[in-house]
């Protein structure tokens, strides 16, 4: 109590409000890590007389169950493990083409919203109601049943080109890796480092100049070119075209690749409910940047798509990038009702795991972590972009 | 001041609760305050929010009596073994067996709560002391008796896995399934088996699982599967729900053994032997031929002492079980004897007619057996 100025009295330590304050942040830690362990120390309690203590051995034991879709090799001889392996390769591989699909949709429904268009403004006007206004739930699984369900039979499959739409799914003409693909990527992987060597020469030159060539054109274009050039090179192509075609007889479409009617559902679901939000996000990140910056950049002669994608979206992305993340969030944690039409995601899979092994605390653990992983990494990456397109002040 | 008084409020609570996590609620806090003591009451609830532990190890009969009901675990999409109907009530074999339980414990047969359940929730809900006791046309297998906390008490039900297809599409065996996509419950032993059976004889085939039967059977009516398969009876149940029951055919094989019958938890014996010998009553009483329109006339005639001893005029076996003297008398009066509820359910006058078989007494060439009620 050295420090209090001698005219004031000393107050006693409970009414002193540092005192308290530190007092405070100890009491809110201590309740909250009392609470947990009153929680665990239960837990564990009622698991040992249940005789399941906690481990994670099982994982290691045959599933013993099939998946119908998968992207690595799975039997049913594999273990728990690569089980949930393929859940969370399916989550991703949902996930991924989700945000790449709902990122393009999402920027043409923002953008047509302020188009002086009457029509396209108000399309993309209903469209953003309608979509984020229906759970996303209940239109999975309309768009399941009603829809993908509803396709005619194998047999009978409707044509559009070489795709084909059946109850089976719908096929599209795919490539057969060959013997040349391995060497395929590593020329593909050559290709990409001269493309950045390319850029950072270019990028160089332009800051000795002072007149910036266009970096986003020539460097992809090194990259495609060589590519192409590889292609032709190889003694044998590297993918071998296969097309779907109607069976005779059986219960399939033969040839191509066959995108199952549950991951259509769900990836066009997904896809169609948060580009309506992106939409919105876009449409308030464009309105956010001052109508001056626009005529400024028309009474200098910029024409319309110049002055959008040099004045204005880069303005607009630094509105737009932090709520965008958050329906990139909200697109990989909604895969998860998947469970509702059939199609084996990790929430799927991690079910299927549970009623096999009991071993529920320790799978939800698993399951929560996996999401928490997906979470955090597009964030860092998203907080990462959004460093670098932030307004640079001095 | 406010924010005072909260702080104040705060440290209380915490000083309670470590005292109370330390102490494990037995002793009371070591600080004779009487500020604190009177705090620890209210802290206590965090600490007694588990309240699935003591359901755990402890009198499972005791808990139901205090409620005054038993909570069973079931099926609601499966007719004539457990299904909702459309006024809200529950019927099936399944339902008349917890129906039995209640008769058997409080002579009141409608002293049962409901708790439907997918296959996938049924054993979770079991661990955590949600439901007392799962009759919901569960498969007995060694992992689930063991590693899954679970106890089966007697096999009610003899089934087998089966498949249904349709008609038109002209599939006879299992190898006609080749490269064909079979629809599947989640959590189930049909999905087990199903992988077993197909990798064993090499047929190649996708699965399309789903959580309830009504998806199931659903996306196979929509023509997204060429099969479906469950239990035999689950079959012939569901092909009753379908929109045209006469296209669709199940094929002769059967590919597995399913006993069914009513689980309970580890750790509780009592509990346990209550649930089996309702079973075995049923069992017994059709064996005796005492039904539920004749049993009033046999109890008061009857000389047969086994009889007797069943029906509580002679010994004390419901008391053994920790039950009143007449619980077989219940079960038998309110809900009736196995042949009773088998033929309610299940039996030629039904639509979910299923042939006895196996599922009749040992004295009909059956595997039906009880042991003695002595």
């Amino acid at each position: 109590m050295s420090a209090h100025a001698p005219e004031q009295p000393d107050i006693p330590f409970w009414r002193d409000e540092r005192y308290l304050n530190i007092l405070a942040q100890i009491l809110v830690f201590a309740i909250v890590a009392g609470i947990l362990y009153s929680l665990w120390y239960n837990m564990n309690r009622s698991l040992e007389a249940l005789g399941l203590p906690l481990s994670l051995k099982f994982l290691k034991i045959t599933a013993s169950f099939d998946i119908g879709e998968k992207l690595i090799s799975y039997t049913r001889e594999d273990t728990y493990l690569r089980a949930y392996l393929v859940g969370v390769l399916n989550t991703i591989q949902v996930s991924v083409l989700g945000i790449i699909f709902a990122s393009i949709l999402g920027i043409i429904v923002g953008v047509s919203r302020l188009s002086t268009n009457w029509i396209v403004s108000r399309l993309a006007g209903a469209y953003v109601e309608l979509f984020r206004n229906i759970p996303l739930l209940v239109f999975l699984i309309f768009w399941y049943q009603g829809l993908f369900l509803k396709f005619p039979d194998v047999r009978d499959a409707l044509r559009l080109g070489d795709i084909y739409f059946s109850k089976r799914g719908v096929a599209f003409p795919w490539g057969i890796p060959t013997e040349t693909f391995q060497a395929y990527l590593y020329i593909l992987g050559f290709g990409l480092i001269a493309a950045i060597i390319v850029g950072v020469v270019l990028h160089k030159q332009g800051e000795k100049t002072g007149r910036m060539p266009l970096i986003g054109f020539w460097s992809p274009l090194t990259w495609i070119v060589i590519g192409i050039i590889g292609w032709f090179v190889l003694p044998q192509a590297p993918l071998s075209p296969t097309i779907p075609q109607l069976p005779e007889k059986g219960f399939n479409i033969i040839g191509g690749r066959v995108f199952s009617p549950e991951f259509m559902a769900l990836l066009s679901g997904l896809v169609l409910y948060t580009a309506a939000f992106i939409g919105e996000v876009v449409r308030a990140g464009i309105q956010a940047v001052s109508k001056g910056q626009t005529e400024a950049a028309r009474a200098l002669g910029l024409n319309g798509f110049q002055t959008l994608r040099l004045i204005v979206f880069p303005q607009a992305l630094r509105v737009i990038v932090p709520p965008l993340t958050s329906q990139y969030l909200n697109l990989t944690k909604n895969s998860s009702l998947a469970i509702a039409i059939g199609y084996p995601d990790i929430v799927h899979v991690y079910g299927t795991i549970i009623n096999q092994s009991g071993r529920a605390v320790e799978m939800t653990a698993i399951m929560m972590a996996t999401y928490l992983t997906f979470s955090l990494l597009t964030s860092a990456f998203m907080n990462w972009y959004n460093k670098r397109i932030r307004l640079v002040e001095r | 001041m406010q924010r005072k008084w909260l702080a104040i409020f705060a440290v209380l609570m915490v000083f309670s609760l470590v005292a109370t996590a330390c102490s494990g609620g037995a002793s009371p806090a070591p600080s004779g305050e009487k500020v604190v003591e009177t705090v620890i009451v209210t802290v206590e609830v965090p600490a007694e929010g588990g309240e699935a532990a003591p359901a755990m190890g402890a009198n499972t009969l005791q808990t139901v009596k205090d409620r005054g009901k038993v909570v069973c675990g079931v099926n609601s999409s499966v007719p004539g073994f457990g299904f909702l109907n459309e006024d809200g009530s529950f019927s099936g074999f399944d339902i008349d067996f917890c129906k039995a339980l209640a008769a058997a414990i409080f002579g009141d047969p409608t002293k049962v709560e409901y708790r439907p359940l997918t296959a996938k929730e049924r054993f979770t809900a079991l661990q955590t002391g949600e439901i007392d006791v799962l009759i919901r046309n569960t498969t007995w297998t060694l992992t689930r008796d063991t590693e899954l906390g679970a106890n089966f008490t007697a096999t009610t039900f003899y089934d087998g896995q089966g498949f249904i297809v349709r008609k038109e599409s002209g599939i006879k065996t299992l190898e006609d399934l080749n490269g064909a996509t079979i629809c599947v419950g989640a959590g189930t032993t049909t999905e087990l088996n199903l992988a077993d059976t197909f990798a064993a004889r090499g047929i190649d085939y996708t699965p399309l699982v789903f959580e309830t039967a009504d998806e199931t059977t659903g996306a196979y009516e929509e023509g997204r599967c060429d099969a479906y398969t469950t239990d035999k009876s689950g079959l012939v149940a569901r092909r009753t729900v379908m929109a045209n029951p006469d296209d669709h055919v199940i094929l002769d094989e059967t590919i597995s053994k399913e006993p069914l019958g009513p689980v309970v938890r580890h750790g509780d014996d009592q509990w346990y032997d209550i649930v089996q010998w309702t079973v075995y009553a049923t069992f017994t009483a059709e064996e005796f031929g005492i039904t539920s329109a004749n049993v009033d006339d046999i109890k008061a005639s009857t000389e047969n002492p086994s009889v007797k001893k069943m029906l509580g005029l002679e010994g004390d076996m419901g008391q053994k079980l920790g039950l009143s003297n007449d619980w077989a008398y219940n079960i038998i009066k309110y809900v009736g004897n196995y042949a009773e509820i088998y033929n309610r359910n299940l039996g030629p006058d039904t639509p979910t007619y299923i042939p006895r078989g196996l599922n009749s007494l040992y004295t009909d060439g059956g595997i039906l057996y009880a042991p003695p009620i002595r």
